[in-house]
């Protein structure tokens, strides 16, 4: 029976990775079979490593865990040769505000990004893989052990793969509860047995990584483009997309519009578009007021920035990120104190506390806003929010004091009218 | 020595398998979390035998403890209702569905209700950001959750047992 | 020669190794670059974030604690940026810190107050509620008060690195992240309070001297710890002729930051009320009762000089903790001054064969330093952390800093085999078996100092000599003796050389006339065999020996003079005295004394005098002036030629970390922490040795202890 998604998809999408979504059973391998499943993997089996390798770069896909760094150039850092095993650490710690693509993606097809991570081990010549799960996905835990299963019952993982004589090994991994650890070097140390504390780079994961051996660490969604890149082609895949920014995208949308859900559309899709066609627009015929473009650490943009297309490179250009693909639609009646404080909140509770910046940073950030929300505003608040973000700003430890102050700054600069009504409201009732 | 049910000591005993020869330790993490959905919390028995499976000392899983959110050292409800509050889910009604959790249940952040039934927690994003308000109960995701809808939920969690 | 490469920090042009820290670069150039966890010798944390400096052509503020200077690199410093930077993260620190200055143990010599008075703002900007968390105590020696925490890593660092003990770890995340102790509530340890010593700010703090004075009400006494061997320099704070406290503030010396809990904490036993204060004579009645020390000086001249004169017998003990000058002046009084070759001490490691062995080799003896630097560490019978923790540690430290290969041959766990590349156990007596076992591995290495202890004796010592004789390859050795100048002892010459009595001989002997114990307590396991011997003893308490004195006089502790002594390496150091404890001498004092009072020349008792005769007449003691005064630690040579086989047993106290002779009976301290002596092997269960004090916190019964 067809599976139910979680949203109704849209028929402006380009589906490739999202292709066998709502397929009956899309989740066994049989149906991934059905449906071009493993023909990259026997395609990339007759190619070189330095083929493959170089088919991602051809195909321009950037890493969509957040950073966006070139997956090509990412995979050839991982030395050809190594006295140490190598291994492929696949980043499922989906935690990013905003963001709800992995889970579709080991949910709906798991198989293709097996197929995926199994390229990159013959990429890469890496022959166990692990998969790290963000605790709160038990069920997909779950649902990975069984797909993992039933891939090792039939050949395609374990010993000899497919006849290839190609070893890989692959094992879930749980998280228990901590937004650091998508940071790749702090998964890492929780992989490890460890609190989620970043490490010092370099030595870069690709050099010492897990277990301080050459290490290979992709989101869910870049390993699970890989099969379409090898099938059809590095070029075709970003000819989808614009320059440098190739290929399609899971994005999720949510907050104020009429179809929330999770599309996927080329890169360089026009966002106002994308909120009006994909997304259905704004209920109540309100008006645009901001938007989080790629997740809460991404600088928010006001109504009249958001005429552009959703690429890396033109959000980086306006002072954003495309981040993790968590779109974050906000309608003119939105307190954005209230935007700022659930934010600060939610990183002052995820600060791992290594770096003072970041842990004293974060929570003094929230005890402002925290106290500015119950009325306890005052006007030099609104300065000293800025000042003290930019005191974090690129002097945190990790990038997590960057993702705490980068939305906090834009926010207060694009919208300290809000900040000014709140004050003036406090007035009036003190007045009262 | 603690066990645990046969089902979990295999569980263990392909976990402790699964890392590289000498690595036990990595299993702190995933270890500590299914044990805990079976003790009910971190104690400090559980984290003794997690420092002897993994070859650890215990200061080093306590250490781990503290900093994992999802571990609790003291035990929650046999229902753990995890209402997310975050941007995606406040947008949409998200904190207006935790408060009417906290009327609902009795009970506020991280705490048990009296008959140990149900325990609440306001949690950070769960990764249900399209489908919002979302609550994890347990392990189980519930989307688009309305107050009434919630309140179904609860009610027919308490009338099963 | 490491490549040199050119950088520019703040306009100078400064040449430098590549690769060295910048911080480190900076700071030989006389630049500082602040940073509260960045720590030499520890691990890199690049968390304070105080040592952000402006790199051109980089774009973000770079971390001058984790980054190499490279060719062309240019760096400012003192920018605006950089100021900014500084002032923004003292502002974050103090958010929650709790500006308890005015009461705070730390108060002026804290480092966050210095940094905030150099880097911070006038004023602060914030006004929301700081976290707190109430203090808690981790042990006798070791508070904690959690929001003057800072999270700087270094006390964690330096249990788990340099201590070896991993006691302390972190908890929680975020703001309320929190240093926490191994048994969830309180620590079992080692006590050393290195934690407290290196903790920047006042959140560790020590039970003995916390709220007891400002800093700098108290002088600073260098002197040398008077427990073990190892020779450790600690600096006694001093206040009204009270030893407030013990570190090593400058970590000068040959221990650096280390220091045990002897070190640190036992300082105590020197104001303990049981101290005598007044020579006591035994009455008609058999009861002590006090006299004048000129009455004493007199009682003890007319029995030496009457026994003297019609050739009676003496036996004269010495001691493992008295001075160099001390031990001279007593053997130069036996020999000389009362004609008998019956002088010994407790012997705890048989230097003598080990001379002997030695005999002809240049450059066999290790020092401390040595440890630290050698390719490689053999360890043989012996529980260094429990009885020689310097040794332990600058192995450990040779370990992370330079990958040196440690090797283990002990009868049970230590805790070396953490960082042993071999651990061989063995059965009592099978440790030459086991150096053999280890051949061709030690062979491969390119040098190796081998350190053991009293299960090496006699024959065995010299085939383990011979052993490393054989191995064509540098090797150096550190024969272990107890306590801090059992050396001392011996190179002085408290030996019972050409045909002397050994202890044992002394206390067997029915015709003994006099026995002169100073500071030594042969008869704590064993009777005097003697019914008409004149005791007199020297001592700090009443000792077992004491006890059966006619005679006791009140000693001063090493804390309490000037001189010299010599650790478990042959090096000589300096001690200073710190305090004076009213109605004691001096053991130099008091020889001088009745030497005088028996109208003998045996030189001036002054201690410079004395060490000065001691440079000309001690073989291998001719050590450099000027090293000795200002502090530091001179390598004596070994004896060059044979030295005879002496009479009388030779054993090891086995104290552990928490116990040290006698002294140990009167610290409160040692005796406050002693029922937790588990959680020395990091990783491993704590064993407990037959050494080790009993859980209800009992001495364990000695043999003959000083």
């Amino acid at each position: 029976m067809a599976k139910k998604l979680y949203n109704d998809p849209s028929p402006l999408e380009t589906r490739i990775l999202s292709a066998r979504f709502g397929l009956e059973n899309s989740e066994s391998l049989t149906t991934y079979l059905a449906h071009d499943g493993f023909k990259a993997f026997r395609k990339a089996r007759e190619m070189k490593p330095e083929q493959i390798i170089e088919e991602v770069k051809t195909s321009a896909l950037r890493g969509r865990g957040g950073a966006g760094f070139p997956t090509g150039l990412k995979w050839s850092f991982v030395p050809r040769s190594s006295p140490k095993p190598k291994y492929i650490v696949i980043n499922a710690d989906e935690s990013e505000p905003g963001t709800c693509k992995d889970r579709l993606l080991m949910e709906y097809d798991p198989h293709q990004m097996i197929e995926g991570i199994l390229i990159a081990g013959l990429a890469l010549d890496a022959h166990k893989g692990y998969l790290y799960i963000r605790g709160e996905y038990r069920y997909l835990i779950d649902h990975m052990d069984r797909a993992i299963a039933e891939a090792y019952a039939q050949g395609y993982l374990g010993k000899n793969i497919l006849g290839t004589g190609f070893d890989f090994d692959l094992y879930t991994h749980s998280g228990a509860g901590a937004y650091e650890c998508g940071e790749e070097t702090a998964l890492l140390d929780s992989l490890e047995g460890k609190r989620g504390i970043p490490r010092m780079k370099p030595p870069f994961p690709a050099v010492a990584g897990a277990w301080a051996s050459p290490t290979l660490l992709n989101n869910v969604e870049t390993f699970s483009a890989i099969p379409a890149i090898i099938r059809d082609g590095g070029a075709a895949f970003a000819a989808l997309g614009t320059p440098k920014n190739g290929g399609t995208r899971l994005l999720c949308v949510s907050g104020h519009v009429n179809k929330p859900g999770v599309y996927e559309v080329p890169l360089g899709y026009p966002m106002l578009k994308f909120i009006e066609e994909i997304a259905g627009g704004i209920p109540g015929g309100k008006k645009l007021k901001a938007v989080i473009p790629g997740g809460s650490s991404c600088p928010i943009l006001k109504a009249d920035e958001c005429d552009i297309p959703m690429d890396y490179d033109s959000l980086a250009k306006i002072g954003s990120m495309l981040g993790s693909g968590g779109m974050v639609v906000m309608d003119e009646t939105t307190d954005m104190v209230k935007v700022a404080l659930r934010i600060m909140r939610f990183y002052a509770h995820e600060s791992c506390g290594w770096c003072i910046p970041c842990r004293e940073g974060t929570t003094w950030l929230r005890k402002i806003l925290q106290r500015f929300d119950e009325g306890g505003g005052r006007h030099e608040d609104v300065a000293l929010l800025g000042e003290l973000s930019k005191n974090m700003l690129g002097r945190t430890f990790c990038a997590l004091g960057d993702a705490a102050a980068m939305p906090t700054i834009s926010i207060v600069d694009k919208f300290a009218d809000d900040f000014e009504k709140r004050l003036a409201r406090d007035r009036q009732m003190v007045a009262v | 020595m603690m066990t645990f049910s046969p089902q979990l000591e295999q569980k263990f005993a392909k976990m402790l398998t699964s890392y590289p020869e000498g690595k036990k330790r990595s299993a702190v993490v995933p270890m500590l979390i299914y044990a805990q959905d079976e003790v009910g919390s971190i104690t400090s028995e559980l984290i003794d035998e997690v420092a002897r499976r993994c070859e650890v000392t215990p200061l080093q899983v306590d250490e781990v403890v503290g900093y994992y959110s999802m571990l609790h050292r003291n035990p929650m409800g046999k229902y753990h209702v995890q209402v997310c509050t975050n941007i995606s889910c406040l947008l949409v009604g998200g904190m207006e569905l935790y408060e009417h959790a906290c009327k609902k249940l009795g009970i506020g952040h991280k705490q048990v209700a009296a008959d140990g039934q149900f325990s609440l927690e306001e949690v950070e994003c769960m990764g249900a950001c399209s489908w919002a308000p979302a609550v994890e109960i347990n392990y189980d995701f519930h989307h688009h959750v309305t107050p009434e809808k919630l309140d179904q939920l609860i009610d027919g969690l308490r009338k099963a047992q | 020669m490491a490549e040199l490469v050119n950088l520019t920090i703040n306009g100078q042009a400064i040449q430098a190794e590549k690769g060295t820290l910048l911080i480190e670069v900076a700071r030989q150039n006389g630049i500082e670059i602040p940073a509260f966890c960045y720590y030499p010798g520890l691990t890199l944390q690049a968390a304070c974030r105080m040592c952000l400096v402006e790199v051109e052509k980089t774009p973000k503020l770079q971390v001058g604690c984790t980054l190499p200077v490279a060719d062309g690199m240019v760096v400012h410093t003192e920018s605006d940026t950089v100021r900014q930077s500084r002032k923004g993260m003292i502002e974050f620190l103090l958010t929650n810190h709790p500006l308890d200055c005015p009461v705070c143990d730390k108060g002026g010599e804290c480092e966050l107050q210095d940094m905030t008075f150099r880097y911070g703002a006038g004023e602060s900007r914030f006004t929301e509620r700081k976290v707190h968390v109430d203090e808690q105590q981790w042990s006798p020696v070791v508070y904690f008060d959690a929001p003057r925490c800072i999270l700087c890593y270094r006390c964690v660092r330096v249990c788990n690195e340099g201590i070896g003990v991993g006691a302390l770890g972190v908890s929680n995340r975020g703001v309320i992240s929190e240093i926490v102790p191994n048994r969830h509530d309180y620590l079992e340890c080692d006590e050393c309070g290195a934690c407290i010593d290196i903790c920047p700010v006042g959140a560790l703090t020590s039970g003995s001297y916390r709220y007891q004075t400002r800093p700098w009400e108290m002088t600073h006494v260098g002197t040398i710890c008077t427990h073990c061997g190892d020779g450790c320099r600690t600096t006694l704070g001093v206040r009204d002729d009270k030893i407030m406290r013990g570190n090593n503030r400058d970590s000068s010396g040959i221990n650096g930051d280390f220091l045990c809990i002897k070190g640190r904490y036992a300082f105590d036993f020197v104001e303990h009320p049981e101290r005598l204060q007044s020579p006591m004579l035994r009455n008609a009645a058999g009861e002590f009762e006090p006299i004048s020390w000129s009455t004493a000086f007199a009682t003890i001249a007319e029995t030496f000089t009457a026994v003297k004169a019609r050739r009676g017998k003496f036996g004269v003990v010495g001691s493992n903790h008295t001075t160099n000058e001390e031990n001279y002046f007593l053997q130069k009084f036996a020999r000389q001054g009362l004609g008998t070759k019956n002088i010994d001490h407790h012997r705890t490691g048989d230097l003598a064969t080990f001379f002997d062995a030695l005999s002809g080799k240049n450059a066999a003896l290790a020092t401390a330093g040595d440890l630290y630097t050698a390719k490689a560490v053999l360890v043989v019978g012996a529980d260094l952390a429990q009885q020689h923790p310097l040794l332990s540690y600058q192995a450990r430290a040779n370990f992370r800093h330079h990958n040196a290969h440690i090797y283990a041959v002990t009868t049970g766990p230590v805790r070396e085999d953490n960082q042993a590349i071999a651990s061989v156990r063995v059965a009592a007596g099978g440790e030459l078996a086991g150096v053999e076992s280890l051949r061709d591995k030690l062979k491969a290495e390119g040098d190796l100092v081998i350190v053991f202890g009293d299960s090496i004796q006699g024959d065995g010592l010299r085939k383990l000599v011979a052993f490393g004789d054989s191995l064509g390859i540098p090797v150096k050795y550190v024969c272990l003796v107890d306590y801090s100048n059992s050396r001392g002892a011996f190179d002085m010459g408290l030996i019972p050389r050409d045909g002397g009595m050994s202890i044992e001989q002394m206390l067997a002997a029915k015709d003994l006339d006099v026995l002169w114990v100073v500071g030594a307590n042969p008869l704590k396991n064993a009777a005097l065999g003697s019914t008409n011997a004149f005791v007199i003893v020297q001592d700090l308490f009443m000792t077992e020996t004491a006890n059966h004195a006619h005679l006791v006089l009140p000693a001063a502790s090493v804390y309490e003079k000037n001189g010299t002594v010599t650790n478990v390496c042959g090096e000589v150091q300096k001690l200073k005295q710190a305090v004076k404890v009213m109605g004691t001498k001096t053991d130099l004092e008091i020889m001088g004394s009745i030497a005088k009072e028996m109208n003998l020349n045996l030189g001036i008792w002054l201690p410079d005098k004395v060490f000065a005769e001691i440079r000309k007449t001690v073989h291998g003691y001719d050590v450099s002036l000027p090293v000795v005064d200002t502090g530091g630690a001179a390598p004596t040579m070994p004896l060059n030629g044979r030295v005879p086989a002496l009479p009388g047993a030779i054993q090891s106290a086995g104290d552990t970390l928490f116990t040290s002779g006698s002294m140990s009976r009167y610290s409160k301290i040692l005796n406050a922490v002693i029922e937790s002596p588990g959680g020395l092997y990091g990783g491993k269960e704590p064993e407990v040795s037959a050494q080790s004090p009993t859980a209800s916190g009992q001495m364990p019964g000695g043999t003959v202890q000083s």
